[in-house]
């Protein structure tokens, strides 16, 4: 209800009421009120949670390594399947090289009586322990207590281990769900990162540029296009060569490749706010450059710019990928949602779970933050919408 | 008006003439053929990979031939004659022989080609797959004249070739690219542009008719050559495929008849839909991760064998290389030639945990903590050799060793290799070029410092490698290069982990193709069944 | 106009020098070089290579005769593909990309701008959330996960189209439809944001309220203005896709030159990597010339200066 009365106000009134508010308080009351921008906000949130805090709360590694689940499909039940929990329990019995009699499963224990010409080395156990399906495996006699030593046969007894891989594993018998995590975190953090480098090299070579107008400007925006026109995959490529594949590298690599659309975008603002009357007020009254750049220019350029930095974060993602892509991104056993896909991608036919997944999770990413770039985009510039 | 009347009879000219072409080029076989990749160049002197020895075969024919089972049999050559000491090779050359301008195959072309190849200025990487001939080392090293090589034309169809030293996979030799004859006078006329489409003149099955990069090389069936009459395939279209997945969509759509390499990642999927269109076949290659001894770490041999111990080449093979690999325990891949009783790791058979057990003793006995050892594994870029460190790295971990991954760019990783970097532990395969023991073995002399990545250095290693190489018995020779890969084994500067195979996608059209150990499949012996 | 672009280009050539300058240097100091293969070469064949390739020479030499033969629009010999010239690359692979390249422009402008119109003449609407979420979606999914699909939907499992290599009209149509997907996003979101606003303006308003149809407010004077950020957007576009793209030509098995930059990055192949920057930075330069003309001929406001 009220809401329909303040749209309805004529605008006269309208300016009267938002006219204590900044231009920032304004945005934000109009952000929030974009349904799209705060669920993709939310989304985002999420997602960066699970990124920071998913991978020490997931019950496997992302590095950890299970040799009997390589490849396995995403699923809701808990592995190990029924059919294979008795053939593997006896092939492990079978490595200790002793007598192996009727293996009986019964709900989550499995037991089989076992017997050897000589005393039973209690070490047998390991064979079984090794083994990703079982654990806690002990050897006991006919009534259930621990084996006594130099016994000859007994009975081995071991807990069915019961794992669940939500997302399937990967080539390596990875857990993919862990591996996703991981993988958001460091996209992400690469996304913001590059993103950010971008905007303080971009702004502040703009803002000095525009400012400082003239030669100067002249020549510093001729660096800027002879830099447009090197190719960035040659950077990077380079870069790698140089340096190895480190996390720190690939964001810094991105990020010096996608500030110069920054500095034109925050030279052009520049020039506008060098004419307004307050900044020519400051200078009148003898403001240093430093001074006036800092407290006028740059925090007035951070608009257009803001919306800009969210449609960076998804491309710097993207990049990201394609390096992966060409067998250039980040070190194992860390990896990144692009490496995932690029992994999945090869693996498209026989094993869909390993594109799927880290798809989808960069897709719903990619997209909140677009939705986002747009919400802030309207919410910070009214003309646009 | 004026132009579309003109486009309208263009058309109509173009329908004319091409009526009649397409009714032969329906009664034309053509072989779309897949490639690992393009070639560096169709100048089989500069030539060095597998990709161009499979272009090369089809190409040229040198004196003797791989046949579809990879045999040697006759080719330019008709027979030939080995004297006493095995030091002199007499061959006899087919009259029939001919360039696929008409020219007759002469012993002469065969001495250009071989003087050439061994001439500085080429450059050639393989030039030393011709050293056992008489002087070749010195010409390439610009000591001795072109004129003083071993090889000599008694008349247009006699070749005498003189050895240094009895060598037994000297024969093979011959049906490597770097033995094929060239076409002196077309060479001499072009140039270093004598290998482009419309100059270059081959002696093989079939002839150059176009290459173009990253698309497709075709060639057509040498109306000249002795056999015609029995190749089957008219046309054989060589396509680069650096996506093996790429090759296998097209396999299946039936764009191409083969694909020379496959995509593990889709192992299983292939296994299940394609059947016997997939084959694995046995290859002369081993896999294996040199170790660089220099380091104080890794210098005792103890330590090198419990990391060789820990790792569980089942798993690797099984998992990681879905079977396109198989577990290994020796440098020399088994069914080489010339080593009838071939040695293997001795804890080949045993169980994995018991292995570790052993290895954590060994490591106990060197003086080494649990944990206190932590090796970098380094790998150049590669989805499988990625796979494969990442499985070693957590082996290793059984036996409280730690590893990190260490990834590099291709071309950089080669450069570090060459100069000596500093490396733990690495990887590296070897595709043998000729059937013989001493191809792999010669890997780790102390002065190959080209493959020797470990710079290992072994007295009695490189004693035995040159007593064999001066051993005319065979049987005394593989006993002595047994002896030598024995003390490999025991020392194990570079850990061997897998075997290679073969891999290729064969359609149930195209006939003739048979797995063999060279992997090398000439389009001479194929056809094409629709 | 004339004296403008001729300006413009003179302009060209000392920046032109400079990519040059970085990129000959760049590639050198990376470690490695044309004949580091995984097989090595003996030293002394590796020594006569390089003497044949004027490698032996000191860096700076080097560098004044690549300059020199540049000059003369030769870019030398190929390293990794020795049967030809970096010329005789280009003259095969260039027109493929440009083939390729120019039909996704073509169609991304075309589809996206309809599209883009749509949704914001419907906006808020289904059709508008439909274009948006598809737009969207399309800049979301990398080219190497489209690519191998499409080639698996339409070439093997149907078997409607080639599933990769060149040659006829065929083999064009799914690596235009990948290339094209993501250009088609981004053109329809510009389309729509500019579209509303532009319908938004007083001329608009005013076309409107003087009864002209909605069909020619939309078609002429929204739209026109409309433009302004696509052409801006599509410029530097064009020149990344008619040099070709590594994915799709790696991919689909297209001979364009999109791969020999990657290929000749990381087999340091000097000259064929030195092509390529020279080629890119021309279409960039090039591009940015046009869209700086195009517009100043859609916004008359705008002035060469």
């Amino acid at each position: 209800m009220t809401d329909h009365i303040l749209t309805e106000q004529p605008q006269a009134e309208a300016l009267a009421v938002t006219a204590g508010r900044s231009l920032w308080q304004d945005a934000w009351l109009r952000l929030r009120r974009n349904r799209a921008a705060v669920a993709s906000a939310l989304v985002l949130l999420l997602l960066a949670l699970a990124g920071i805090v998913g991978p020490s709360l997931v019950p496997h590694r992302y590095d950890q390594i299970f040799p009997q689940y390589v490849r396995v499909p995403a699923s809701l039940e808990a592995y190990p399947r029924e059919d294979r929990i008795i053939p593997d329990f006896q092939r492990s019995l079978d490595r200790a090289r002793i007598t192996i009699g009727e293996v009986e499963l019964d709900g989550s224990t499995i037991r089989a009586p076992i017997s050897d010409d000589e005393a039973l080395d209690p070490r047998i156990t390991r064979y079984v322990d090794r083994s990703d399906l079982f654990d806690n495996s002990r050897l006991e006699d006919a009534d259930g207590n621990a084996l006594s030593e130099g016994a000859t046969s007994g009975v081995m007894v071991a807990d069915v281990q019961r794992l669940r891989f939500l997302f399937g594993t990967d080539a390596n018998g990875r857990d993919l769900l862990a591996r996703v995590l991981i993988g958001i975190r460091i996209s992400l953090a690469i996304g913001l990162l590059a993103s950010f480098m971008a905007l303080a090299l971009g702004v502040t070579y703009g803002a000095v540029a525009g400012y400082l107008g003239g030669r100067i400007d002249n020549v510093m925006m001729r660096v800027v296009d002879v830099l447009y026109s090197l190719p960035f995959i040659f950077f990077v490529i380079l870069l790698v060569v140089f340096f190895g594949r480190s996390f720190v590298l690939i964001f810094i690599a991105i990020g010096f490749t996608e500030w110069l659309d920054m500095a034109r975008i925050a030279r052009g603002q520049t020039l506008t706010i060098k004419r307004q009357e307050y900044v020519q007020a400051a200078e009148a009254m003898g403001v240093s450059s430093a001074g006036i750049l800092k407290r006028h220019i740059i925090p007035n350029t951070l608009g257009p710019v803001v919306v800009f930095v969210t449609l960076l974060v998804p491309k710097a993602i993207l990049l990201e990928s394609l390096l992966s892509f060409l067998g250039l991104g980040v070190q194992e056993p860390l990896t990144s949602l692009g490496l995932l896909i690029a992994e999945g991608a090869s693996n498209m036919r026989g094993a869909i779970w390993l594109l799927l997944y880290p798809a989808v999770t960069l897709t719903v990413i990619l997209f909140a933050l677009n939705f986002l770039g747009d919400g802030l985009r309207d919410a910070l510039d009214p003309k646009e919408r | 008006m004026m132009k579309s009347l003109l486009s309208a009879t263009c058309l109509a000219t173009v329908l004319l003439t091409a009526a009649p072409m397409l009714a032969t080029a329906q009664a034309e076989v053509v072989y779309n053929r897949g490639n690992d990749t393009d070639p560096t160049t169709l100048d089989h002197h500069k030539t060095s990979t597998i990709p161009e020895a499979n272009l090369m075969r089809d190409l040229y024919e040198g004196l003797v031939v791989p046949n579809a089972k990879a045999e040697v049999v006759p080719g330019v050559a008709e027979s030939w004659e080995i004297s006493q000491d095995g030091l002199t090779y007499t061959f006899k050359l087919r009259n029939d022989a001919k360039w696929s301008n008409g020219d007759p195959v002469t012993a002469g072309d065969f001495v250009f080609a071989y003087q050439r190849i061994q001439d500085p200025k080429t450059a050639a990487p393989y030039a030393n797959m011709l050293y056992p001939i008489v002087n070749a080392e010195a010409i390439n090293k610009g000591e001795k004249q072109a004129a003083d090589l071993g090889a000599k034309a008694i008349d247009d169809h006699t070749l005498e070739i003189k050895l240094n030293a009895p060598t037994p996979y000297f024969l093979q030799l011959l049906t490597h690219q770097a033995s094929f004859p060239l076409h002196q006078k077309s060479v001499e006329q072009f140039g270093d542009q004598y290998t482009r489409p419309g100059n270059m003149v081959s002696n093989g099955a079939y002839m150059l008719e176009a290459f173009t990069p990253n698309d497709k090389i075709v060639m057509r069936k040498n109306p000249n050559f002795h056999d015609a009459a029995n190749v089957k395939i008219d046309v054989v279209n060589y396509i680069p495929f650096e996506e093996r997945a790429t090759c296998l969509r097209r396999f299946e759509a039936g764009e191409v008849l083969s694909c020379s390499d496959i995509d593990n990642a889709q192992m299983d999927y292939m296994k299940e839909k394609l059947g016997d269109q997939l084959h694995i076949a046995p290859y002369l290659g081993s896999y294996y991760l040199p170790v660089k001894v220099k380091k104080e770490k890794l210098a005792d041999p103890r330590v090198r064998q419990a990391l060789s111990m820990a790792i569980d080449r089942d798993f690797l093979a099984k998992e990681i290389w879905r079977e396109s690999m198989l577990p290994g325990y020796s440098i020399v891949p088994p069914g080489i030639d010339n080593y009838p009783d071939p040695v293997f790791l001795p804890y080949k058979d045993k169980d994995i945990l018991d292995r570790e057990d052993e290895a954590k003793k060994l490591l106990e006995e060197a003086g080494v903590k649990e944990g206190s050892l932590t090796v970098e594994l380094r790998h150049n870029t590669g989805e499988n050799h990625k796979n494969t460190m990442t499985a070693v790295a957590d082996m290793l971990k059984n036996i409280g060793v730690n590893a990190t991954i260490v990834e590099m760019e291709g071309t950089g990783y080669f450069d570090y290799m060459k100069n000596d970097g500093d490396f733990d532990l690495t990887r590296a395969g070897w595709i043998g070029d000729y059937s013989d023991p001493q191809n792999f073995l010669f890997l780790f002399e102390s002065a190959n410092l080209g493959f020797n990545y470990p710079r290992w250095s072994n007295a009695d290693y490189d004693k035995l490698m040159a007593e064999a190489a001066t051993t005319t018995d065979l049987a005394a020779r593989s006993k002595i290069l047994r002896q030598a890969e024995e003390l490999f084994l025991k020392e194990v500067p570079a850990i061997p982990i897998l075997y290679y195979s073969s891999t290729a996608l064969v359609s149930p059209k195209l006939k003739g193709w048979e797995d063999n150990i060279m992997n090398q499949h000439a389009t001479r012996w194929l056809s094409v069944e629709n | 106009m004339f004296t403008y672009v001729l300006r413009r280009l003179l302009g060209a050539v000392p920046t032109m020098f400079v990519i040059v300058t970085i990129a000959f240097f760049m590639i050198r100091l990376a470690p490695g070089g044309p004949f580091d293969l995984e097989r090595p070469l003996d030293p002394l064949i590796m020594q006569n290579l390089e003497r044949a390739y004027n490698f032996d020479k000191p860096l700076w030499q080097q560098y004044f005769i690549y300059l020199g033969n540049l000059a003369q629009g030769d870019l030398g010999p190929s390293f990794t593909r020795r049967d030809f010239s970096v010329v005789d690359l280009f003259r095969v692979g260039l027109p493929v990309s440009i083939q390729i390249g120019s039909l996704s422009m073509l169609i991304a402008l075309i589809v996206g701008t309809v599209l883009g119109a749509l949704a914001a003449l419907r906006q808020n609407s289904w059709v508008d959330y439909m274009v948006v979420g598809t737009a969207t979606f399309g800049i979301t999914i990398p080219t190497f996960v489209i690519a191998p699909l499409l080639s698996l939907l339409f070439g093997v499992l149907m078997g409607w189209l080639p599933a990769g290599g060149w040659g006829t009209w065929k083999h064009m149509i799914l690596p235009v439809v990948t290339l094209s997907l993501p250009q088609i996003a981004v053109v329809a979101r510009l389309t729509r944001g500019a579209t509303i606003e532009a319908l938004r303006s007083n001329h608009v308003r005013t076309a409107r309220a003087y009864g002209l149809p909605t069909r020619v407010v939309v078609g002429v004077h929204a739209l026109r203005a409309a433009m302004l950020p696509v052409v801006s957007y599509l410029g530097p576009a064009a020149a990344s896709l008619l040099t070709g793209s590594v994915v799709v030509e790696t991919i689909f098995g297209i001979p364009g030159i999109g791969r020999y930059f990657v290929q000749g990055a990381l087999g340091r192949d000097y000259t064929l990597v030195m092509g390529t920057v020279v080629v890119i930075a021309l279409f960039v330069i090039v591009f940015n010339l046009i869209v700086d003309i195009l517009y100043a001929w859609l916004d008359p406001r705008v002035r060469y200066d």
